[in-house]
């Protein structure tokens, strides 16, 4: 067996039995990085010279019988976690030179257990993007490929696309990504893998470069559900540095994945069904629910009367808080600099060069709604219909355990597509972006192929620090789904 | 409210974004395109519904109001564009 070819719950075991060094693992991870991230450039930054020094630390520990839970774990890090000492861009030229001094929360939980960190993984600047075309550092390759067309590149989804593609092609073993309208789910889906939004503050947001901040939601990605369960109890837990992190006690997610469904009800919200949606995604949504009854779950039609303004209601306030969020980019104290003949000259010639198109559109828009006149007609507005939105996960979680939708409604499309007009982009997110309105955690799982080979997610939505519960469904899924398929682009095989 | 020209050049000056005349056509028609499709939100009645403000219904946690960290300039000043003594030295920023 390849190096390469572990899931984490095997390699865990696999290293703690020394049947091979975490030093030797990280070589074979790193190998697969120099073979294949040119062409997939899922990226940035590679961090060789620490992952080794920290897989060697993990070998002196595993050897005293000392190491953590995520001992010799080779991973890689979304590239909007500020990591000391290592450049964290963002996927943005604004913060091309920033070297952060300090380490985010969710990395450093992650280091405490003994992870290796291979690099830093590319994005859409500054997370806003569906697609991981946006980034100053170009585009990241999907490692899946059409059965007919296997020449046409396709995009990995977004944000954090550099992420999926890189745990799919196995150049990691998992990853961390954020998800603020679907960025962990929607690339989850797209690359065949699974990928988890937590509860809004299971994870601290400390040191994660801020987008909208009441929508910004840490997690990991994994070749299973058990590999996101296992990365997700490392990640989570209370931070003081984040205000809104939450003092609760963090489950054991890994056991959760081998519960019994049985007297679990599912819940399948009739909103979902939009149309236009290809009739494999609804196919693969009834096999999912036939599955879940047969391993002892009752279905129950729900309502979810405000899914379809979910997107709209996104689109003020995840701008409106990135407008706010971003003006601390201004050429001053650190990141990019361009001259001025006077401050305001210097501040507009800096962010005009250093922001990409969609980040400045995103900006103007979130400027616009909450400029004085227009404040309450579309920012107040927006607030009050998420209040809607979360009411209608509250009332359907009063009925059922948790929910059952498929992830995005297209599996990967084609670099190119979906530019025409920003709002046809912005579509792609209408299954990811309510339980981000709402906070609730959500979890996208590999479920089958469309009829041009690519994978499709099914998503299982749960109430609030339900993240156990969404595991236990989100595993019986994954079992009876038996998704083996593998991307045509991976380590140790570069096809066509 | 249709956006014009000046409208777009007016909210980049707010938030201090240059841009040249190509792109204000551009994002005119874009943001236009957007503010049209999020106006689908006028067909709710919100009377009476409070804002939602932030994701989680919890009460902020206090804590000691003592120092946790710092004294650590150094590191502090590694991203600055020039320092003076232990101090970033940057444009003057307060007229």
């Amino acid at each position: 067996m390849n190096l390469t070819d572990f899931d984490l719950a095997g390699a865990r075991r696999a290293l703690g039995r020394r049947e091979f060094s975490a030093r030797e693992f990280a070589l074979a991870h790193l190998a697969a990085i120099d073979a294949l991230n040119p062409r997939l450039n899922a990226f940035i930054t590679v961090t060789a010279d620490q992952a080794l020094a920290e897989a060697d630390a993990a070998d002196a520990a595993l050897a005293k019988g000392e190491g953590g839970p995520l001992a010799g774990i080779p991973l890689a890090i979304k590239d909007i976690f500020c990591t000391a000492d290592v450049r964290t861009t963002a996927g943005s030229r604004i913060l091309e030179p920033f070297i952060p001094p300090y380490e985010s929360t969710v990395t450093a939980n992650l280091r405490r257990d003994g992870a290796v960190f291979l690099g830093k993984t590319n994005l859409d600047e500054f997370a806003m993007g569906s697609s991981t075309t946006s980034s100053a550092f170009g585009s990241t390759e999907n490692p899946w490929k059409r059965r007919q067309n296997p020449e046409i590149r396709l995009v990995p989804g977004g944000s954090s696309g550099g992420s999926a593609a890189a745990v799919a092609a196995r150049l990691a073993l998992g990853a961390t990504g954020t998800d603020t309208g679907g960025s962990i789910r929607q690339p989850a889906s797209f690359c065949g893998i699974a990928g988890v939004k937590p509860t809004y503050g299971r994870c601290s947001r400390f040191g994660v470069v801020a987008f909208a901040s009441s929508l910004d939601h840490p997690g990991p990605f994994g070749r299973s559900v058990e590999d996101c369960a296992i990365l997700l109890g490392s990640m989570a837990g209370h931070d003081p540095r984040d205000s809104t992190s939450v003092d609760v006690p963090v489950p054991d997610y890994p056991a959760a994945c081998g519960r019994s469904l049985r007297g679990l009800c599912i819940g399948v919200p009739r909103e979902y069904r939009v149309q236009g949606m290809p009739g494999e995604i609804e196919e693969m949504w009834h096999a999912g629910e036939a599955w879940l009854r047969e391993a002892g779950a009752t279905i129950l039609d729900v309502s979810l009367p405000h899914t379809k303004y979910g997107l709209a209601t996104y689109y003020i306030v995840a701008p409106a808080e990135a407008s706010s969020n971003l003006a601390r980019y201004d050429g001053v104290r650190y990141g990019l600099r361009l001259p001025g003949e006077s401050l305001i000259d210097l501040y507009e010639r800096t962010r005009g060069e250093g922001f990409g198109a969609e980040v400045k559109r995103r900006i103007l828009i979130g400027t616009y709604v909450l400029s004085a006149g227009y404040y309450d007609a579309y920012y107040l507005k927006a607030q009050k219909v998420r209040a809607l939105i979360l009411k209608d996960f509250t009332d359907a979680f009063e009925k059922v355990d948790a929910l059952l939708a498929p992830t995005a409604p297209s599996a990967a499309f084609a670099e190119g597509d979906k530019t025409e007009d920003p709002v046809t982009m912005y579509l792609n997110d209408v299954f990811t972006v309510p339980a981000d309105l709402a906070g609730v955690p959500a979890i996208s799982v590999p479920a089958g192929l469309d009829a041009d080979g690519l994978p499709l997610g099914l998503q299982v939505i749960g109430p609030p620090f339900g993240e156990a519960k969404i595991f236990t469904v989100a595993a019986a899924l994954e079992r009876a789904a038996g998704f083996t398929a593998l991307p045509a682009i991976r380590a140790g095989k570069l096809a066509a | 409210m249709p956006l014009d020209s000046n409208t777009v050049r007016r909210i980049a000056r707010l938030a201090r974004l240059r841009l040249d005349e190509p792109e204000v056509e551009r994002l005119r028609a874009e943001l236009r395109g957007i503010l049209a499709w999020v106006e689908m939100l006028d067909e709710l009645d919100v009377s009476g519904v409070q804002p939602m403000t932030g994701a989680v219904a919890m009460p902020l946690k206090m804590r000691p109001d003592i120092v946790t960290d710092g004294g650590d300039a150094e590191t502090v000043l590694g991203n600055a564009p020039e320092r003076i003594g232990d101090f970033y030295a940057v444009p003057k920023v307060i007229e």
